[in-house]
């Protein structure tokens, strides 16, 4: 009680000397990097859009854009982890292109000749058996590192090479096609989207989630005489909150089929084509994926013993050894997660491509970590998050995507994205100093 | 049960590392309820003695024996089963989570759903912190943000917390305050009282005269002797160290200097 007491008495003396966006912070307890981050976010969209005449802000590219980001948003949130313990892992798009080629070869090749063309359980088996490869490979790796104390950087290194060799193998470098129709919702595209209905129905799920979230997170600070949050700024959470969530839903709901598939939508059914016929994507199905992951990474890294390993871990190694943590199977744990999730992205990027292809996931390590670290990950080890890393994804994506908007050359995209990550660590270096102060 | 049989004995332990023998040949024990002091220069090898004991090191020789009974530690959720918890001379600290995470790491309480249980692990830190550290507020920051002596309560509140029934305490008050030091005197007098057995590693004779119930001194990795803070001076420890002389009231070890006579 007198704990309570005191603590809301140092905060009424503190916050007189507080100027107002100081107290707005202190009690919605938003983190101030993360703003930042959707601050530069905004600063970048705002700016395309100004440059390109408009183009940039539109449901259409804002639709393209987040199923662009939806492969490298997933791998990033491994990294996240596999970056907290002060590891790294060269290897994910090598990774990529491996499983994406192992998945394309089983349902175009091998499974229709075992079950015949177009079986219904052809994805499903062909994704399990992609992930099965992928957690192996992680296994592998994560046991080489783990175990036998080679460093991270070196074996996924030999990795980087070793998956990328193994990938031209499968097929001596040729390329698989078509997909599985099923497999191919993955992808995105009209078909690989829920709709308008779906969506407003996950965005209403998702709104009444956050809601629900405050209200317990309140009841168990009541519960333990924990100082609770102002009712104003839980509320204004709540609101922000649902209006961010409701306005994506409203950007992919107002971006409409294009008028050829419509038209073959109708015929199909044997229906005239109705004049003004606007029939909208809605959230693309890779993109719902990469929320799923998000939230369910996240949950593992917040709520679970495993996630509280992984930053001790990252924290001080030898602390969490003296701890009694199994700190050498915690890393295991997280190359393992890594191998899944690059398969989920490899089914993604073979999905959207509807061909598996030797160079998928080319270069795909280096945004990916560059995801993690401009999302507030520290090489140093236990500290980053999954939501910071997949803006970090969604930023390096919104950069690419608005340079090719605006014709800029390929060597300048490359040279202008290069020179944001450094300039993005060197601000968050500089912004970790003054916070310590 | 034998009224003599010690809680805890370590006997011949030998550990090396590359060529250095860290710990050569030691053999210690210990009472319920009775505080064992172990004393010596930098570098004795005091530290590597009770990480053997804590399982944070594998010894290459010798036997742990609990309640009489031959112990299997070879790491430290081992030694956690026995009732052996440790404060360690670096405080072995995870400096990026809060203090909450830190006294439960390892043994985290859980949900009825497996998820871990926040709220409740800092309603039990409070209540600890409470009586360690009453002032203290800062729940909700890594411990990295913490004062030394800070940070020093989050380990001792580790140790204490899970009822232990050996506790060690290696250099416990070396980033303390005098007040705080008389503090964590008075915590190991009551822990005592109820019956725990404490290994006690220190640099202040003074402290070691007032709380330890026998002092062991070690030099060069070898205990020098054992000795009662009633049977001998604080001079004549201080030359155990300094010199490895063992003085009549002291029963010597394996590392006393041998007299030429
Ligand atoms: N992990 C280790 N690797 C190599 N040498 C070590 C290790 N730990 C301790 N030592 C050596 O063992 C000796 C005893 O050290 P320590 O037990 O820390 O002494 P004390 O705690 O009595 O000051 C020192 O010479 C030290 O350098
Ligand atoms: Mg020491």
């Amino acid at each position: 009680m007198t704990d309570v007491k005191s603590e809301a008495a140092s905060q009424g003396a503190g916050a007189a000397a507080e100027s107002a966006p100081a107290r707005f912070l202190k009690a919605t307890e938003l983190d101030t990097r993360m703003l930042g981050m959707l601050g530069a976010l905004a600063v970048i969209w705002i700016g395309f859009h100004l440059l390109s005449g408009g183009l940039f802000l539109t449901p259409r590219n804002l639709w393209n854009l987040s199923v662009q980001s939806a492969s490298v948003a997933i791998m990033s949130t491994g990294m996240v982890l596999v970056i907290v313990t002060r590891n790294i892992d060269l290897s994910v798009g090598s990774l990529l292109g491996f499983v994406g080629m192992v998945m394309g070869v089983t349902q175009a090749e091998f499974l229709p000749d075992l079950l015949g063309f177009g079986h219904p359980a052809t994805w499903i088996i062909a994704l399990a058996a992609g992930a099965l490869l992928g957690a192996l490979i992680g296994a592998l790796q994560g046991f080489i590192i783990a175990y036998m104390g080679v460093p991270a950087f070196i074996v996924t290194l030999g990795g980087l090479l070793v998956w990328r060799g193994a990938a031209w193998w499968v097929t001596s470098g040729r390329t698989v096609a078509p997909m599985d129709a099923t497999f191919r919702l993955m992808g995105g595209g009209p078909d690989g989207a829920i709709g308008a209905f779906w969506s407003w129905v996950v965005g209403i799920v998702a709104c009444v989630a956050l809601v629900l979230m405050l209200v317990h997170g309140r009841r168990q600070r009541r519960k333990f005489n924990f100082p609770l949050r102002p009712l104003w700024a839980e509320g204004f959470l709540a609101t922000v909150g649902c209006a961010l969530i409701l306005g994506a839903i409203a950007v992919a709901n107002s971006y409409p089929w294009p008028s050829g598939i419509v038209r073959r939508y109708f015929q199909a059914q044997g229906l005239p084509v109705p004049e003004d016929a606007f029939i909208a994507h809605g959230i693309a199905i890779p993109v719902l994926i990469a929320i799923g992951v998000g939230v369910i990474m996240t949950f593992l890294a917040n709520r679970t013993r495993f996630g509280r390993y992984v930053f001790a871990i990252g924290g001080n190694p030898e602390a969490a050894e003296l701890a009694g943590i199994n700190t050498r199977w915690v890393v295991m744990k997280i190359f393992i997660l890594m191998g899944v999730l690059a398969t989920i992205a490899a089914a993604i990027s073979t999905a959207r491509l509807n061909a598996a292809t030797n160079a998928l996931g080319t270069l795909d390590e280096l945004l990916v970590i560059a995801a993690a670290v401009i999302g507030g990950t520290s090489l140093g080890g236990g500290v980053g998050t999954i939501a910071g890393a997949m803006i970090g994804a969604v930023l390096m994506q919104s950069l690419a995507s608005g340079m090719i908007l605006l014709g800029v050359d390929t060597p300048l995209q490359n040279i202008v994205v290069g020179a944001v990550l450094v300039i993005a660590v060197w601000l968050d270096t500089v912004y970790r100093k003054r916070v310590k102060k | 049960m034998a009224e003599n049989t010690p809680l805890v004995e370590m006997k011949n332990i030998s550990i090396a590392f590359g060529g250095i023998h860290a710990v050569e040949d030691v053999s210690i024990d210990l009472h319920a309820g009775e505080v064992v002091a172990l004393v010596g220069h930098n570098g004795a090898g005091k530290s590597t003695l009770i990480k053997i004991l804590s399982g944070a090191y594998t010894r290459d020789a010798g036997t742990i024996l609990v309640n009489g009974k031959e112990a299997q530690i070879s790491n430290p959720r081992d030694a956690k089963k026995y009732g052996i918890e440790t404060i360690y001379q670096t405080l072995a600290l995870a400096d990026n989570v809060d203090a909450a995470a830190n006294l439960f790491l390892g043994r985290e309480l859980m949900t009825t759903w497996g998820t871990l249980d926040d709220v409740a692990m800092e309603s039990e830190t409070r209540k600890v912190m409470g009586r360690l550290n009453p002032r203290f507020q800062r729940f909700k920051e890594p411990v990295s943000r913490l004062s030394g002596g800070q940070r020093q309560s989050v380990a001792i509140a580790r140790a204490i917390y899970f009822d232990a029934r050996i506790l060690i305490m290696d250099e416990p008050t070396a980033a303390l305050g005098p007040q705080e030091t008389a503090q964590v005197s008075d915590l190991v007098r009551q822990l005592k009282q109820e019956g725990i057995g404490i290994f006690l590693i220190s640099h202040d004779i003074h402290d070691v005269f007032d709380l330890a119930d026998r002092v062991v001194v070690m030099k060069n990795g070898q205990v020098v002797g054992t000795a009662r803070p009633g049977e001998v001076t604080e001079d004549d420890v201080l030359g155990m160290i300094i010199l490895g002389k063992c003085p009549p009231g002291a029963v010597p070890g394996p590392g006393a200097l041998q007299m030429a006579a």
